[in-house]
């Protein structure tokens, strides 16, 4: 659908590097899989964890933040759902720098998360808001450049970030 | 099996300078063996102790990183073995405190109480080194090969709950004890 095509994956490696971001823990998600996922997994100057279950991925990073070492946890919108309560205790009440990259499954590419017919996509937004988590949507190429000051202000500030993915990530 | 309170006091004696991640009432023993800003306490999110160990076992390579998990714990995480196995961490050593019940929350048994094998399943997820104790003597005997060993190393302690420690819930919880952790490490991370 032209004007509604998604950011490239190289775009989102090069914003996350440019954060200081070394370390990426992940579980594969259909949006971002072949743009951003494989590229990355891939690339040697970041390190991959590969998670079993979301909410590890959630303490990983947490541990890492107390070393002073930058992640990203990379999982789809029904992953951080999964993880709330990993969320609520560890990125929100003990305020860590949990940032997190998350594909929205299924979201249409020409409507808001907030407009999306798809239940799980239309209270993403709402949930961050009532947990008090910075977040904002990444939906073509011009948003990518909102990624990297808002992990370094996440970092700041030392509290969680959700940067949506809206749009089919392009390799 | 032995005392959880005397697993803890042997393990305090060879601790060093490592870092120990502890939960629920693990950590509640650990901090009366074993009072130090070193001590990473993970509660409010049941399972996770584990998975905190590997982010700052990945954080800090050149330093030990020993997580005290619950069998209850585990169990709510089991994907945290292969996990950890996958990224293999040398200097990661995860304990599973093995008394067969939820202690914190009423002392209700764990499913598969006496049936589960914990070791048998950090075996199966990968793990370079796994382990089994049900006696005091046979760990004061074998924890420094337990603590030296490449890892990621898995070990299990079969346990009776000894004298009930203190349960000082802001030594656990709260902000001041997570600050001073993040002070107490800054010396080793600049020469990680």
């Amino acid at each position: 659908m032209p004007g509604l095509e998604g950011p490239r994956g190289s775009e989102i490696i090069a914003a996350i590097k440019a954060a200081g971001v070394t370390h990426v823990a992940a579980l594969p998600d259909i949006t971002t899989s072949a743009g951003l996922l494989w590229p990355l997994s891939k690339d040697t100057s970041l390190k991959l964890v590969r998670l079993s279950k979301e909410d590890e991925g959630v303490s990983i990073c947490a541990g890492l933040s107390y070393c002073d070492v930058r992640a990203v946890l990379l999982m789809q919108h029904t992953g951080f759902l999964d993880s709330m309560n990993a969320i609520r205790g560890i990125a929100v009440e003990y305020g860590l720098p949990i940032c997190m990259v998350v594909g929205l499954l299924q979201k249409e590419p020409d409507r808001p998360p907030a407009q999306s017919a798809r239940f799980g996509v239309r209270i993403m937004e709402p949930i961050c808001a009532a947990m008090g988590i910075d977040y904002f949507c990444i939906e073509g190429s011009e948003d990518v450049a909102r990624l990297a000051p808002a992990i370094e202000r996440a970092y700041a500030t030392s509290r969680p970030l959700v940067a949506m993915i809206g749009r089919t990530v392009r390799p | 099996m032995m005392r959880r309170d005397e697993a803890f006091r042997t393990l305090a004696e060879l601790r060093g300078d490592a870092v120990v991640v502890s939960t629920y009432t693990s950590a509640f023993e650990w901090m009366k063996a074993a009072r130090s800003p070193l001590n990473f306490v993970s509660v409010g999110v049941m399972g996770q102790a584990s998975s905190h160990g590997l982010g700052l076992a990945l954080g800090m390579p050149d330093h030990k990183v020993i997580v005290l998990d619950g069998d209850g714990s585990l169990l709510m995480n089991l994907g945290t073995l292969v996990t950890i196995a996958n990224a293999a961490p040398r200097n990661l050593v995860h304990f599973v405190v093995e008394n067969g019940c939820y202690e914190a929350n009423g002392s209700h048994p764990i499913p598969g109480q006496g049936r589960v094998s914990f070791a048998g399943m950090a075996r199966a997820a990968g793990f370079a080194k796994v382990y089994e104790f049900d006696g005091l003597n046979r760990f004061a005997a074998e924890l420094p090969e337990v603590l030296s060993v490449p890892g990621p190393v898995f070990a299990t302690l079969k346990v009776v709950a000894g004298d009930p420690p203190p349960q000082d819930y802001e030594l656990i919880h709260g902000p001041g004890v997570r600050a001073a952790f993040r002070a107490a490490i800054r010396p080793f991370l600049s020469r990680s």
